[in-house]
């Protein structure tokens, strides 16, 4: 037998036990870290507050944008031009603070400068993209109507062409960043199908009112938006993209972020169910060295490892421009229905201090909720992943 | 104008600490090195001082002494906006002492000169808070330390600066150039962009080792330290505490006994 040196001594890390972080590139590492810092320094001390008070944290716009995580997986029009495991990453440690700071980034940079990007002329790219990445301008994605989200191509808003201009009719609802957007991509029916309008916040027949009293997404602004005859220039119709795919892609690029938010979302609850299960003394001894209590965070990690490996191969394939929208779909379903599981299980390990606003894990578990639901809900996903598999659409 | 800001390469304030096992320093090893959140301020009085003085056509400088991962501090800088970096790193600098550190900074500035200095008031790595003064001493520079807000003279001749000090307010007028130290409080440190992040590694780095500042190794040798590290060790771990049980009369009256026998406290 040849002697050997002993091996080091490897101890895998509590929040990362497959070492994911070693796959990432060294810019990617720094991304994480720094959006990671911004996160612990800022969202999480006030996020608490916010959600009791029903109140989206605005005051973080500026702060968010100088660190230029809105738009950030664009190239140009003063936008980052990170790459998308990046984007996923930025997305994971906002919502390790809050799923309703993630969604106010991702709906500026997913569901509405993307399809700026994409849809748009280069007049139009030119006029919102700089803006909305200085957090100057903000947005919102008018698809959802109050008759029924999951299938939106039975939408009633419609558009006709009078004169020059379109004149739009008709209502959305569930609109995230609806009351303080400066514009609103709407999606409307036509006589050539879905198309998508750049509504302008003060075109006169558009007005719009928050939803209150959710209890859910509680730090995040959620809106109705009613058309009355709105008149819309074709300037500020988006030329490139006819069909419910409009909406659809940006649904696409939003859901991608969602699978590494949920990550971060139930990172949160496992850290806080671990840290208290090793503190909290009962029957004479720490929660955690009891059996079940043991396998349950086994449990967690072993969910919050997987949903790692599947994001970031999601965020590779994607950024090599070969992934499918159902592979994020199962990625989407996957990792926000862990995250909801482990939320409401690491509220049930907190015992009745879990019901507490003091503590993140029922704010999670209720904000998940919703995640889990918008941008298609979790049945849809299965059901659209299902569809790929067999062939036919059963839904 | 000519701005420079200190910048050291610390370890984060809430790192696990692990002494070498031979008691000659700390172990790096695992542990995450920063800017510290001083110098930070430092970097961030010279971004807005170039920020709302387009007048004084500003340019700033971060300069760091450190091993060669304190690169790392300048990219940080060039990230939050600075557009120059200086990197003072030599084996023949390890171990050095404030006042050894304060002489290779101002050996540094020989052939540059700044019109001010941004210095944290302390790093948070061993708390002595000696290099500002000191480099300022060196250079011949006045010194204003714990600084909480400047005020710029209009021809940039002159700053009135104000320091808390014990229960008041002291406020210190001084002549340009010269260097502060900065406290909390003075200025929010921004984050550094993403994009600032990225292009901060490509950005070049002025390197220079003891022999480009015309340092001798005789000079540099633990023979002109003032002060010198004897060794390290780690804080006495916690002894465990003590649990008493029993009725409740039962254990106060315990308590007392403990207090006032065996621990002599009362
Ligand atoms: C906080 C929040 C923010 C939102 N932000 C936005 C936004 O910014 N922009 C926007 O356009 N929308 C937004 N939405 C709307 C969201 O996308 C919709 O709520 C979602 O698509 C579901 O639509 P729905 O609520 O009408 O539910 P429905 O479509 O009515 O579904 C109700 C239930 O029926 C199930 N179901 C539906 N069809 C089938 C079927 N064929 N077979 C089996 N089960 C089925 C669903 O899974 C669900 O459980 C937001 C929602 C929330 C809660």
């Amino acid at each position: 037998m040849t002697a050997q040196a002993p091996a080091a001594v490897i101890t895998p890390d509590t929040f990362d036990f497959y070492n994911v972080r070693s796959l990432l590139t060294e810019d990617e590492r720094q991304i994480q870290d720094a959006v990671a810092r911004f996160v612990d320094e800022k969202v999480i001390p006030v996020i608490g507050h916010a959600f009791d008070e029903h109140r989206f944290p605005k005051e973080l716009i500026p702060e968010i944008a100088s660190l230029g995580l809105l738009g950030c997986n664009i190239e140009g029009y003063d936008c980052a031009g990170l790459n998308h495991v990046s984007y996923g990453l930025i997305c994971q440690e906002l919502e390790r603070g809050d799923s309703g700071v993630r969604s106010f980034v991702s709906v500026q940079g997913s569901l509405c400068m993307y399809p700026i990007l994409t849809y748009g002329n280069e007049e139009q790219r030119q006029r919102w993209l700089p803006g909305m990445a200085r957090g100057e301008l903000i947005g919102c994605f008018g698809l959802t109507e109050p008759d029924g989200g999951s299938d939106p191509g039975t939408m009633k808003t419609h558009a006709v062409k009078k004169g020059g201009d379109w004149v739009i009719n008709g209502a959305k609802m569930w609109i995230t960043n609806g009351t303080i957007a400066d514009v609103a991509i709407v999606w409307a029916m036509t006589d050539d199908g879905v198309r998508g309008f750049l509504v302008e916040k003060d075109m006169a027949g558009y007005t719009s009112r928050d939803i209150l009293r959710k209890m859910s997404l509680r730090a995040s602004i959620t809106s109705e938006l009613f058309f009355d005859n709105v008149r819309v220039p074709e300037a500020n119709l988006l030329p490139n993209v006819r069909g419910l795919k409009g909406p659809l892609g940006c649904l696409t690029q939003a859901r991608y972020g969602i699978t590494w938010g949920g990550i971060g979302a139930a990172i949160a609850c496992f850290r806080e169910a671990l840290e208290w299960a090793k503190v909290r003394v009962v029957f004479k001894r720490p929660l955690s060295h009891t059996q079940t209590i043991q396998r349950r965070l086994a449990d967690m990690s072993r969910r919050i490892t997987t949903a790692q490996l599947l994001s970031l191969q999601l965020g590779r394939m994607k950024d090599e421009g070969r992934m499918h929208h159902a592979q994020v779909l199962m990625a989407k379903w996957n990792n926000v229905r862990i995250a909801l599981d482990i939320a409401r299980d690491a509220r049930d390990i907190l015992g009745a201090a879990g019901i507490s606003i003091e503590t993140h894990s029922i704010r999670h578990m209720l904000n998940l909720e919703s995640v889990i639901t918008y941008e298609g809900t979790e049945t849809i996903h299965e059901l659209i992943v299902g569809s790929q598999l067999c062939g036919t659409q059963a839904f | 104008m000519k701005i420079l800001s200190l910048v050291k390469y610390v370890p984060e304030s809430t790192a696990a600490i692990k002494v070498k096992a031979d008691g000659s320093a700390i172990d790096p090893a695992g542990v995450k090195f920063v800017m510290t959140p001083f110098c930070e301020f430092a970097v961030e009085a010279a971004l807005q001082f170039k920020e709302k003085n387009a007048a004084a056509n500003a340019e700033i400088t971060a300069m760091t002494l450190g091993p060669a991962a304190a690169v790392d501090v300048l990219r940080t800088a060039f990230a939050m906006g600075a557009d120059h970096g200086v990197h003072l790193s030599d084996p023949l600098f390890e171990g050095l002492d404030d006042l050894g550190v304060a002489r290779v900074l101002a050996a540094a500035m020989k052939d540059q000169k700044f019109d001010v200095i941004f210095a944290g008031k302390h790093a948070i790595d061993y708390d002595r808070g000696q290099v500002g003064p000191a480099l300022a001493e060196l250079l011949g520079l006045p010194h204003v330390g714990a600084v909480t807000s400047i005020e710029w003279g209009a021809d940039f001749k002159t700053a009135t600066a104000r320091r808390r000090i014990e229960g008041a307010e002291e406020v210190v007028e001084v002549q340009l150039p010269c260097l502060f130290s900065i406290d909390k409080g003075y200025v929010e440190p921004r984050y550094p962009s993403l994009p600032g992040l990225m292009k901060a590694k490509k950005k070049p780095v002025d390197a220079k080792n003891a022999a480009a500042l015309g340092l001798s190794a005789a000079e540099l040798s633990g023979d002109n330290w003032t002060t010198k590290m004897d060794g390290f060790t780690p804080p006495p771990p916690r002894p465990p505490g003590r649990k008493l049980e029993g009725e409740p009369e039962q254990m106060a009256k315990e308590l007392v006994r403990i207090l006032r026998e065996e621990e002599k406290l009362i």
